[in-house]
């Protein structure tokens, strides 16, 4: 009599815990299946990349200007207004990040105004790059008087990296332990001193990686330099800070929005010049991050 | 006396770079009042001339056309259906691999997975674009022979997987957070592994995997190059996934293209536009960062 009524609580014990053995496979099947597509969108978009435009890449597409034909046409003002922006967003972004991460981590105390800054940043970071770009084209573009030029872009780009740098530096800055901050003071140097030849030289790496990794997001990204008026047929190269200029995103969607085959060869290949140079910076990130790490067992 | 001197210069010099550091600080104080008056100065010219009403009422969009209608819908409905496309793939696709990595997979599937989603990240939204409308249309046009070459499935389906980064890792910090006692108190009380993260973990951190579906949203309203590569250039009021549409952000792109001269009212449509996205992108993030932090907080609290 007692067996049977235990009886079918056993059973439905195995039962459930037969399902729920099942449920979990099912789990980790569809958790699989979803990291196997995404890895597998990634390898199609590189492939596709470079089965279009890897044989495109020549001296000739590197050293041209953009053409009307499509097999003369070629990327020289496009990378060289990239590296031209690139280094003049890193020179205005750079002090503006590492000024502002150095006085929230060092010299704020815990006020409205730090958490006002703080609270700031944060919805920076969300804000469309294209919105960026009008704020560009009216505040540098237009009230600044930089017109359309390298200047006005590398502004923008700086402004909207910030917010990521200073993130980064701050952490860099907080990873400094705070013996090395006493001991200074402790021998009599000033709070500036501290950290301009103590803080400041440790937290250096940390906060490159970071300007770096920021730097590639922004000139990977063509929205907000159209916004602000780059242009997308630039025969020349800029010379000065106010010359008009164009990018290496925007040549490649002024290519891809056109309807000929063999413009978007020259589409892929620069992009392919552009993964290039992002895989390129992200690399001396690493390397940096390396020896940062390196430095800090010592 | 030189001692003296030295000091006094160091004094000053603490003053001057405090000063210094303060307005590196303000930057992004100011940065953001910047944006909210450099938009609003041309949209209140552009309100001057077309009401609000019409903006928000009107069904057509054509204000580069000599018969202008101003009405911000389709443009819209455009954004809102490329990011809807792209969140119905993007949420299950990131909360299984964020409940994957973070309560299932080993340290060293952990580590090297991590990056290879972050990549997704790294890439320049232009490719994405060329991968949207030269693999994905043509591909997706093999099965759908009404699909138009620009179209908003393609890069709605090509945007799921940008922005999963975005959803995948803020879930998945927030997964990893989950304090070790609720684990410990499901597991103790008899249930099991795949039990204790779906009816313990993953409640306890529903919130923030919301805030990080809606930071996802936000980041997927205001992708440009992209839909602005694949999706076209014609506003439509309609939810129709196969035919070309225009997103706000595209149509910025557009206009900042053309020759458009200054101070003239389709000038100014581009900051009315650009308005209407910041706003939209500021509630979702906003709210975001509101249900994070506050789950973070209690997190903390619990230990």
């Amino acid at each position: 009599m007692e067996i049977e009524t235990v009886k079918p609580e056993i059973k439905t014990t195995v039962h459930r815990r037969r399902r729920e053995i099942w449920m979990e496979r099912l789990f980790l099947f569809a958790a699989w299946v979803t990291l196997l597509l995404t890895i597998s969108v990634l390898l199609a978009i590189l492939s596709k990349l470079f089965a279009d435009g890897l044989t495109r890449i020549n001296w000739q597409f590197l050293t041209s200007f953009p053409s009307r034909r499509p097999e003369m046409a070629g990327i020289f003002s496009a990378w060289v207004g990239t590296l031209y922006v690139m280094v003049l967003t890193a020179a205005i972004a750079l002090p503006l990040g590492i000024g502002a991460a150095v006085y929230l981590e060092e010299f704020s105390h815990r006020n409205w105004f730090a958490r006002l800054v703080e609270l700031n940043i944060s919805n920076l970071a969300g804000i469309p790059a294209i919105i960026y770009g009008l704020l560009g084209l009216q505040v540098f573009v237009r009230w600044f008087r930089m017109g359309e030029s390298v200047l006005a872009g590398a502004c923008t780009l700086a402004i909207m990296s910030l917010p990521v740098i200073i993130v980064a530096s701050r952490e860099a800055l907080r990873a400094v332990p705070n013996p090395i901050r006493e001991a200074a003071l402790a021998l009599g140097a000033t709070k500036w001193q501290t950290v301009r030849d103590h803080v400041l030289p440790l937290a250096l790496p940390g906060i490159l990686t970071g300007t770096i990794l920021a730097l590639s997001r922004a000139i990977g990204e063509a929205a907000p330099l159209v916004t602000i008026g780059a242009l997308t047929f630039v025969a020349f190269l800029p010379k000065s800070p106010l010359d008009s200029f164009t990018v290496l995103p925007i040549q490649a969607y002024n290519w891809v929005s056109r309807p000929q085959h063999e413009f978007h060869r020259n589409a892929a290949a620069a992009l392919i010049v552009l993964l290039a140079l992002l895989l390129l910076m992200n690399s001396i990130a690493i390397y940096l991050r390396n020896r940062y790490q390196q430095r800090w067992r010592i | 006396m030189k001692a003296e001197k030295s000091t006094r210069w160091a004094h000053w010099q603490e003053k001057i770079v405090v000063v210094l550091l303060f307005a590196s600080a303000s930057v992004s104080v100011i940065t953001t009042l910047a944006i909210a008056i450099s938009l609003g100065i041309e949209a209140i010219g552009f309100f001057r001339e077309v009401p609000l009403i019409r903006f928000l009422t009107e069904r057509e969009w054509t204000p580069l056309f000599e018969i202008k209608k101003f009405g911000i819908l389709p443009l819209v409905c455009g954004t809102f259906l490329v990011a809807g496309i792209a969140m119905i793939l993007a949420v299950p696709f990131g909360i299984f691999i964020a409940t994957y990595l973070a309560e299932y997979a080993s340290e060293r599937i952990r580590r090297f997975l991590k990056p290879v989603i972050e990549v997704l990240a790294g890439i320049p939204s232009v490719l994405y674009g060329y991968f949207a409308l030269l693999f994905v249309t043509p591909l997706l046009q093999k099965f759908i022979p009404s699909l138009s070459g620009f179209n908003a499935l393609s890069p709605g389906i090509v945007l799921a997987f940008m922005v999963l980064p975005t959803i995948a890792s803020l879930s998945e910090d927030i997964i990893y957070a989950v304090p070790q006692s609720i684990r410990e108190a499901s597991l103790a009380l008899g249930a099991t592994k795949l039990q204790t993260t779906f009816r313990a973990v993953l409640p306890a951190a529903s919130s923030g995997i919301i805030a990080a579906c809606l930071l996802g949203f936000s980041r997927a309203i205001g992708e440009t190059m992209l839909v602005t590569i694949a999706a076209g250039q014609q506003p439509n009021l309609t939810l129709n996934p196969l035919e070309p549409i225009q997103t706000m952000t595209a149509y910025i792109v557009q206009v900042s293209l053309g020759d458009v001269p200054h101070g003239s009212l389709e000038y100014r449509t581009i900051f009315a536009v650009g308005l209407t996205l910041f706003l939209l992108t500021l509630v979702f993030n906003i709210f975001g960062l509101f249900l994070r932090e506050r789950l973070i907080r209690t997190f903390q609290r619990l230990g």
